[in-house]
């Protein structure tokens, strides 16, 4: 029996969705809870393009039910708020990032440590109320106030979103493994999305910051643009050799399949390793460098709330956005095909506000 | 071709036990040691543990060893002769010797008591020392080293207990500091069952910290809980039991080396938690990112210590009654210890008694 998504729920909604694996944009009717008590109705008016929309939409990672509705960088004014909301009013800039809902209860989310919540529900492809979570690549959505972020006045809304999901993504973990001070020596591998804002992040933390890229002809941009101190051909070996054991620390966002062998390299003695990229495969990992060099590999995941309303804080402190590309809705499809080959510089965010025709 | 034979390289006469060739059997092996410099202490070697890592040297299954081999990193024994400038020791005084016996002194990770990292440190056994011999090991009567590399066993430690602690002890303690796994009330885990793996668990309790042993010979299991005081013991084989202790542990202690998934282990790690490994396979192991993104969880290694935390590591034994399982055993057994070791029959560490059997040729 055909599902109904356009009367499961009683706000009418459109956007945009994959619906088999070919990942394949096309115009999508749904719908939306109500707006509770607790909830927060943003009008949509930008949603950055995150390479994680594009997994999902192709079912890289398994776990995609379609049809699909992607986009968890979204960036909206408040057009409805419920009686229990006190931090919001109408006509403010909020934000949603990956997350719209967790338990509450569980030690993570007690140490607003929500993002690891084992009942998380992402902002989109979630299993949530009997229905599913869709995504920012639509006209408005309803989010439960603990959610949402406040937008700081002076952050540009379009080159902001991508913070939502990019920014905490790596500005988290560089919290975490302490990779903020001043003067240490900080590696970013890949040059995307994660990367640039991981450039930006390390310089305002004081720190020195390497490059580690495949690609030679993105070192000018690095260096001279965004800022880098040096920039490295990974796949250089004079190069690496030359730069073996003098970085403190690494942020790997490398999403492709790549070994950790030669980054391992780079570290001095008690360095880190933070994968943010989620390769599809494991990674093989050689045990003696860590144990000859005390060094080690971590994951992060995104951030909670608490530290992505830090960190957008933060960004408008020190004046850091993302660089994107800005394109309507109907232009995904290209888009996702050149986000496919790493042909963006390097965020697209759609220009959702002035997509849709106003409801 | 040697151009000096080992006899006759030092002015002082030693006598020990030497691997030939790969066959890893050990014999008779007349040497000598240096004189005893301005910054030396030399002592009677009276009891020396049986590492894991001396078996694989003998039998060069890491392709570094060169022959003779006198293996040894776990030396206890008593001084005999201390050099005009060391401040730290004097004859009679109960001492140790671990891992290595001597660094740069200059390098960050020297300065910060790190001499364990020290790019150019020198094993106690089987490498180029400063004066372009090769050390020798502590299966032997005597031993010299630079007073900085080398440990006071206090008096309430037996010098039997003690030399494992050298390596073994280390092994496990500094990390199990360092990540900050010894915190009272954390809980942790133990991969494999072996000398480092005993030693981490009776580390672990020291601390005040829950352990879970995880092993896959179902035999441990009663003296893991019974004499080690292990809270659980799981069998990493037992699916029901693994799925059931999922993100349950701070930490986990992994002192297996050879090759084994560590999907199931990361499995176990609550978020935020920390697999360290001391053990080292030859290769490389598979490493699933998600669960470690999900998690925020990491996976580090760690190699023994450095020299003051070595020191704080047996002060802390003594005073904790934290001792290794041993088995004595005499200069002649030797071999078979080490047929025994290469099937982890021994509870849990072989410790040589040179003191007592060790007889030189002549």
């Amino acid at each position: 029996m055909a599902k109904s998504y356009e009367t499961e729920l009683p706000l009418k909604a459109f956007g945009w969705a994959g619906t088999d694996t070919s990942g394949t944009l096309s115009p999508f009717n749904f719908s939306r809870r109500e707006n509770g008590d607790d909830d927060v109705t943003l009008k949509i008016l930008f949603c950055g393009v995150c390479h994680s929309d594009l997994h999902t939409l192709k079912n890289d990672w398994g776990f995609t039910t379609y049809p699909v509705v992607p986009g968890h960088e979204i960036v909206g004014v408040v057009t409805k708020i419920g009686n229990n909301v006190k931090n919001f009013k109408v006509g403010d800039k909020v934000g949603v990032g990956v997350m719209v809902e967790s338990c509450q209860t569980c030690e993570n989310c007690q140490q607003d440590l929500e993002n690891y919540c084992p009942k998380l529900v992402f902002t989109y492809n979630s299993p949530y109320n009997g229905t599913r979570t869709y995504g920012g690549y639509s006209d408005f959505v309803v989010v439960h106030q603990r959610y949402v972020l406040q937008f700081p006045a002076n952050l540009p809304l379009d080159a902001g979103a991508p913070l939502l999901c990019a920014g905490i993504t790596v500005y988290s973990p560089m919290k975490y493994y302490g990779m903020t001070e001043p003067g240490k020596h900080l590696g970013v591998a890949g040059l995307g999305g994660l990367g640039h804002v991981a450039i930006k992040f390390g310089k305002a933390f004081g720190l020195k910051v390497t490059v580690i890229s495949t690609t030679p002809n993105k070192k000018s941009e690095a260096i001279e643009r965004l800022g880098a101190d040096s920039f490295i051909v990974s796949n250089d070996p004079e190069q690496m050799k030359a730069a073996t054991g003098t970085i403190d620390y690494i942020i790997d966002t490398i999403s492709a399949d790549h070994s950790v062998l030669p980054l391992l390299g780079l570290l001095k003695l008690n360095g880190k390793l933070v994968t943010v990229g989620l390769p599809s495969k494991p990674l093989e990992v050689p045990v003696f460098p860590l144990v000859g060099g005390r060094k080690l590999i971590g994951g992060s995941n995104f951030g909670g709330i608490k530290e992505t309303q830090e960190m957008l804080d933060f960004c408008a402190k020190h004046n850091i956005t993302a660089d994107i590309e800005l394109i309507k809705m109907d232009q995904i499809n290209t888009a996702m095909e050149r986000l496919s080959k790493a042909d963006v510089k390097y965020r697209f965010v759609i220009d959702v506000g002035n997509s849709f025709s106003s409801l | 071709m040697a151009t000096t034979q080992p006899e006759f390289e030092h002015p002082n006469k030693a006598f020990g036990l030497a691997a030939r060739d790969s066959s890893g059997l050990l014999s008779s092996f007349n040497f000598s040691r240096r004189e005893t410099g301005e910054k030396d202490v030399a002592f009677r070697v009276l009891y020396c543990g049986i590492c894991h890592s001396d078996l694989h040297m003998v039998k060069n299954e890491w392709g570094v060893s060169t022959y003779p081999l006198v293996p040894g990193h776990e030396i206890a024994g008593i001084v005999t002769e201390v050099g005009s400038k060391v401040e730290k020791f004097k004859v009679g005084d109960r001492v140790g010797v671990g891992c290595m016996v001597d660094s740069c002194r200059t390098c960050q990770n020297c300065e910060d008591n790190l001499e364990n990292y020290c790019p150019t440190k020198t094993l106690t056994y089987g490498e180029k020392y400063s004066d372009g011999t090769i050390t020798y090991g502590g299966y032997s009567d005597s031993m010299v080293a630079d007073e900085h590399f080398v440990v006071r066993i206090p008096d309430g430690l037996p010098l039997e207990a003690a030399a494992p602690l050298l390596c073994a002890g280390i092994t496990v303690y500094s990390p199990l500091k360092y990540f900050g796994l010894d915190k009272l009330g954390l809980r942790i885990g133990v991969v494999g069952l072996g000398g480092l793996g005993h030693m981490a668990v009776k580390f672990a309790k020291a601390f005040g910290v829950n352990v879970t042993v995880i092993s896959t010979s179902p035999n441990k299991e009663k003296e893991a809980i019974e004499h080690l005081g292990a809270d659980t013991f799981l069998i990493s084989r037992d699916q029901d039991k693994m799925q059931a202790a999922i993100g349950t542990l701070d930490g986990i202690i992994d002192t297996v080396s050879a090759v084994h998934p560590l999907l199931p282990l990361i499995g176990l790690l609550k978020s935020n938690g920390k697999l360290v490994m001391v053990g080292a396979p030859e290769k490389p192991l598979e490493l699933p990112v998600f669960p470690l993104i999900m998690g925020r969880k990491l996976i580090a290694g760690s190699a023994i210590g450095g020299m003051k935390e070595t020191q704080e590591m047996i002060d802390f034994a003594a005073k904790h009654n934290v001792k290794p399982d041993i088995e004595v055993i005499p200069v002649d057994y030797v071999n078979t210890a080490m047929e025994r070791l290469a099937k982890a029959d021994v509870k849990y560490r072989f410790v040589i008694d040179i003191g007592n059997t060790l007889k030189t040729s002549s």
